[in-house]
């Protein structure tokens, strides 16, 4: 488990660290390092510099301002520990409590999960559910990146080589409810099928706007259409809910391993998208 | 002294904390990464890339020119090294004995399988340079299943192996007896059993360090090793072929082994050759985690077909069972051991069968090598068994529990022999801890809460599942175990060393050796008591053949039976020289000396008593001695046991079926365990939680799977699924105590026992909740995915 060799870098700044980048064509962004340096020891992946933002400060802290800002560098023990996150944005914390185990938590960051776009991150698909936008920054100036553009394929963003994620944005409305759920995988604690949804309900629990996020058996956090079609507009009841689920897979192409088939997964995604749905609607709106 | 005319304090027994403990957990261990040496250097090892292929070439050249590297070398470097030994042949059977080299030579048989090895200033540089290296080679057909490597057409993987048949060994009676109970059985059943491959996955893994002494000739290998005496023997004697005497084996703190670190590896007499080819730089090697699943011994991988006689009451008439072994693509040190003698021969359990016909065929296949694993042999016969009696309650419709009674060996028919070959069963009481197990668990309650969510329609089901185990311990008269008998190539006997200084503090010396065990803490809890000095006072020593007598090691849960018989039969020999010589400072009659909490004094005066340090002080300066008495309090044991041990009990599972999803949540766990006498509780029950904890990962988690071109597809632990403490749940742990007959402390063993009980009783859980589905058997790991599929189909 040793890696190549490599040069390390550590910028103070985010200018400084798109600096790096762009004289660096073949440098990593280090942020919690949970995904890249496992690869790296396994050498699947031999970046020939890392760009370590662990110094950045303003890439920390959590800020409520109408919505939730987040910085990149925010671990998930962060996100899982914060009150305002909790208050205004339960799932997130929610989701970001069964990501790994506690060490990964206290490293891991949310900028880090965005940007890597791992198929079976939880947090991937809980930001597509929840309509957030990333701030990043490059040579070309800042930009806003919303979570329906930002993810593209199998460990693929739309954000350029020389691009850091710099804040995460949740926006906050009345009204709302969600959940997360996943079955996970016993080794790794990677979702097999996990999925997120956030419901704008009405009176006589209406649903007024529905999105939900599957990852896990997708090559990258998927909208749920079907079944955020057969929601909105309907009053929400069992019998509304087992309709959504049963047609969630719809559309979706799943993968398969040796632990988890694409047929069982499939099966999952109705399973888990019935009590996301169910227990989101128990927990009432906020 | 203190207080000494208070009651002695017992501490056997008592649930001391372990006094290894503040070393190990606050990280002033040493294990064998923190040996730095001067000079050092650091080995990586090239490893194949296919299952099975001809070598056509080895290009070293980018390699040796590359930074830090000091030298490159083939199998072809090494001729001079002989195969490592398999040490434990099957017993009065052919063996077809195929060992691995140091480094492959030719061919290889297996991914991971060592080819090349490089030596460099850093394990960076050497990691570097081995992927610099490049192989050709032919690639030949790949077989990884048993059953299919035996069958025709199968690839050959060794020329003296036909049909890559290792071994084919029997016990029991005659088939064609067993196949006439069968057929005079009111009941038959037949049933396919896989006893899925496991890896041992040690938190901390393998490696050596060897060092030559250019000046002296003498070698020093630091190992991660259960058995340093013994890898002296194989590494001088069998491989190197120098002197016994001219060779160091330290094993350093090793953080777990569960077996697989017993055995000889390549890189230890690698390390060594290397060194010298250095002019004596020391060389290390130390596996990363890939590198440990590829080519560290794997555990179990038992495919069976059992055929099962019953009466319409339960009574188990007839078992005929055939066993394919899958050992890998050589035999590893103890290889052909386990499937036959430590399995073979326990698949009785705890039950009176008249007839049992077992047939074993080991095989190569293009693997890692398997060998033994915590509590190997043992756990694949009580699974099997386990999984025979609720296949019989099953279809009589006997209460699962009752079929246990009903066949159960009883206490007075111990000494029992299971007409198997097994030594006999040195004592028991099987039915207290099976009844108080299910008192504990309510297993009346359960069974009315197991029927109402089936009538309900609940979705999550409820299921329970026994496990009555026995297992073999103390391993083992040397007698039986040895060549003549069950083929070991040696004797299973055991050391001890018990040694008072002038100042009165004790140092023992044991050939046993800890590798998570505490043996620093029950050795010296028993002889605080038996010679009555302060367990402060007791050091003890081990993991070094330089100044430990020759001792076979640790596994087989046999340090406290054998290891710890020869302390104590050491002690009692330092007690009764020390008895002698205060009779003579007392100038008393020995037998008018009462020797109590470590004084001696003349019976009825107990205040003008001599103690152990006033002894040990006299027998040391020698002044006034008794004539003929030789200096010092000094006492050596050899130990050899008259039996095995047999330590049992009755675990019992609860689990909680999700219908939706097939994932099962394990609800409760009771044990009631067995292991004779114990010296620490405390340890005892650590002991237990680790067993359990290993065990019901196999029947839910865990599983090494290859695919059909050799590749090992659960290479790392984020596909090998071992269990977490958040996977685990409450342990509800209780004993009985049926001494043991065999040692004069009474104690079984209990090292094992947790694993070999609870892979069975968390299978037959899950089962049992789906069994009324028509479910009778599913294969293990109970993924949640097999059990949607097995539900799906059963409703179907």
């Amino acid at each position: 488990m040793f890696p190549s060799q490599f040069d390390y870098y550590r910028p103070s700044s985010i200018a400084e660290a798109v600096g790096l980048l762009g004289a660096n064509p073949d440098a990593k962004i280090l942020a919690g390092g949970h995904s890249l340096l496992p690869a790296m020891k396994l050498r699947l992946a031999a970046p020939g510099a890392l760009v370590d933002l662990g110094r950045i400060q303003e890439l920390r802290g959590i800020r409520v301002n109408g919505g939730v800002t987040l910085g990149a560098m925010t671990t998930y023990e962060e996100i899982q520990d914060s009150a305002e996150v909790r208050q205004r944005v339960p799932m997130l914390a929610e989701a970001a409590g069964t990501v790994g185990d506690p060490q990964v938590r206290a490293r891991g960051t949310l900028g880090g999960s965005l940007a890597h776009s791992d198929p079976a991150a939880d947090l991937t698909a809980v930001f597509l559910a929840l309509g957030g936008e990333v701030a990043a920054v490059g040579s070309g100036g800042e930009r806003t990146i919303s979570a329906d553009d930002l993810f593209v394929d199998l460990l693929t963003t739309s954000l350029q080589p020389d691009e850091v994620i710099t804040q995460i944005r949740f926006p906050v409305n009345g009204g709302t409810a969600m959940a997360y759920e996943k079955q996970e995988h016993p080794a790794s604690g990677y979702a097999i099928v996990g999925v997120a949804a956030v419901l704008q309900l009405g009176d006589g629990n209406v649903c007024q706007s529905a999105r939900l996020a599957v990852t896990g058996c997708t090559s990258k956090a998927t909208r749920l259409s079907s079944a955020e079609a057969a929601l909105v507009g309907q009053p929400l009841n069992d019998e509304r809910i087992m309709q959504a689920a049963q047609g969630a897979a719809e559309g979706l192409e799943i993968n398969g391993d040796l632990y988890a088939s694409e047929e069982y997964r499939r099966h999952l995604v109705t399973v888990m998208t019935r009590r996301v749905l169910q227990r989101a609607l128990s927990t009432g709106t906020n | 002294m203190s207080a000494t005319l208070d009651a002695p304090r017992k501490l056997v027994g008592q649930p001391l904390k372990r006094r290894e403990d503040p070393r190990l957990i606050t990280g002033a261990a040493g294990f064998l990464d923190d040996v730095k040496l001067p000079g050092m250097t650091h080995a990586g090892v090239l490893r194949s890339t296919v299952g099975h292929a001809r070598i056509r070439s080895i290009d070293k050249s980018r390699a040796t020119a590359m930074p830090g590297v000091i030298a490159v070398y083939t199998g072809q470097d090494f001729l001079d090294l002989n195969p490592l030994p398999c040490a434990w042949q099957a017993g009065k059977v052919q063996n077809n004995v195929n060992t691995p080299r140091v480094l492959a030579v030719d061919e290889v048989h297996h991914v991971g399988d060592p080819v090349a090895v490089v030596v460099a200033e850093t394990p960076y540089q050497a990691a570097d340079a081995v992927e610099a290296m490049a192989v050709d080679y032919e690639e030949l057909p790949v077989v990884v299943d048993a059953k299919r490597a035996t069958e025709e057409g199968a690839p050959q993987l060794h020329e003296n192996a036909p049909n890559n048949v290792v071994l084919q060994w029997t016990c029991g009676k005659d088939a064609s007896e067993v196949d006439a109970a069968l057929a005079a059985s009111p009941v038959r059943l037949d049933q396919h059993i896989v006893n899925q491959r496991l890896i041992p996955t040690p938190m901390e893994t393998r490696g050596a360090i060897g060092r030559y002494d250019p000046g002296t000739g003498d070698y020093t290998l630091w190992a991660t090793s259960q058995a340093p005496h013994v890898m002296r023997l194989l590494i001088t004697a069998f491989v190197m072929g120098i002197p016994e005497n001219k060779l160091r084996v330290i094993a350093p703190d090793v953080g777990g082994g569960f077996g697989a670190k017993i055995f000889l590896y390549y890189d230890m007499p690698l390390t060594l050759a290397l060194s010298k080819k250095l002019g004596g730089r020391p060389v290390k090697f130390v596996e990363d985690r890939s590198e440990n699943y590829l080519s560290t011994t794997h555990g179990r991988d038992h495919v069976t077909d059992v055929q099962i006689g019953a009466t319409e009451d339960g009574h188990i008439t007839a078992l005929k069972v055939k066993t394919y072994a899958n050992l890998g693509g050589y035999l590893s040190t103890i290889a052909p051991g386990i499937p036959t003698t430590l399995y073979g021969r326990m698949v009785a359990g705890c039950y009176k069968i008249p007839n049992i016909h077992v047939d074993v065929t080991g095989v190569y296949t293009n693997t890692s090598m398997v060998d033994a694993y915590r509590g190997a042999g043992r756990p694949e016969a009580a699974y099997l068994i386990e999984r025979v009696c609720d296949l019989v309650a099953d279809a009589t419709g006997v209460d699962p529990a009752d079929v246990r009674r009903r066949n159960f060996i009883q206490p007075d028919d111990f000494p029992f022999d299971t007409g198997i070959g097994m030594l006999p069963y040195d004592s028991g009481d099987y039915e207290p801890a099976l009844n108080r197990a299910l008192e504990i668990v309510g297993y009346e309650d359960l069974k009315q809460e197991q029927a109402r969510r089936r009538v309900g329609g609940e979705n999550r089901l409820i299921g329970f599942g026994l496990s009555s185990y026995v297992e073999v311990c103390g391993v083992a008269p040397s007698k039986w175990i040895g060549l003549p008998g069950e083929g070991w190539g040696a004797g299973l006997w055991e050391s001890a060393n018990v040694r008072v200084h002038l100042t009165g503090k004790v140092v023992v010396t044991t050939g046993t050796l800890p590798h998570g065990q505490g043996h620093e803490t029950s050795f010296a809890q028993l002889v605080a008591d038996e010679l009555g000095v302060p367990y402060e006072d007791i050091e003890i020593r081990h993991s070094d053949t330089q100044g430990t007598p020759f001792g076979f090691g640790t596994y087989g849960s046999r340090s406290a039976s054998v290891g710890g018989t020869a302390i104590f039969k050491s002690v009692a020999k330092v007690r009764e020289k020390a008895k002698k010589l205060a009779a003579h400072m007392l100038e008393a009659a020995e037998e008018d000396i009462v020797w109590e909490n470590g004084r001696a004094y003349v019976k009825g005066s107990p205040d003008a008593a001599k103690t152990i340090g006033e002894i040990a002080l006299q027998a040391s300066v020698a002044y006034d001695l008794p004539e003929g008495m030789e200096p010092y309090l000094d006492e050596t044991t050899y130990y050899d046991p008259p039996n095995c041990t047999f330590p049992f009990g009755t675990h019992v599972c609860v689990v909680e079926v999700d219908q939706d999803t097939g994932q099962v949540e394990l609800n409760r766990y009771v044990a009631v365990d067995d292991v004779g006498n114990v010296i620490n509780p405390l340890i005892v029950d650590g002991q237990i939680h680790g067993g359990i904890a290993q065990g019901l990962a196999q029947a839910l988690y865990e599983g090494a799977v290859y695919s059909d071109d050799g590749e090992l597809i659960t290479g790392t632990m984020n596909d090998y699924a071992i269990p977490k403490a958040t996977m685990v749940p409450i342990y509800e742990l209780e004993r009985t105590v049926t001494p043991s007959p065999t040692n004069p402390m009474g104690v079984k063993g209990a090292g094992e026992a947790g694993t070999i009980a609870s892979t069975p009783a968390v299978a037959n859980a899950v089962i049992d909740a789906v069994s009324h589905l028509g479910i009778r058997h599913l294969d293990m790991p109970l993924t949640p995915e097999k059990l949607w599929r097995a539900m799906r189909m059963a409703q179907a």
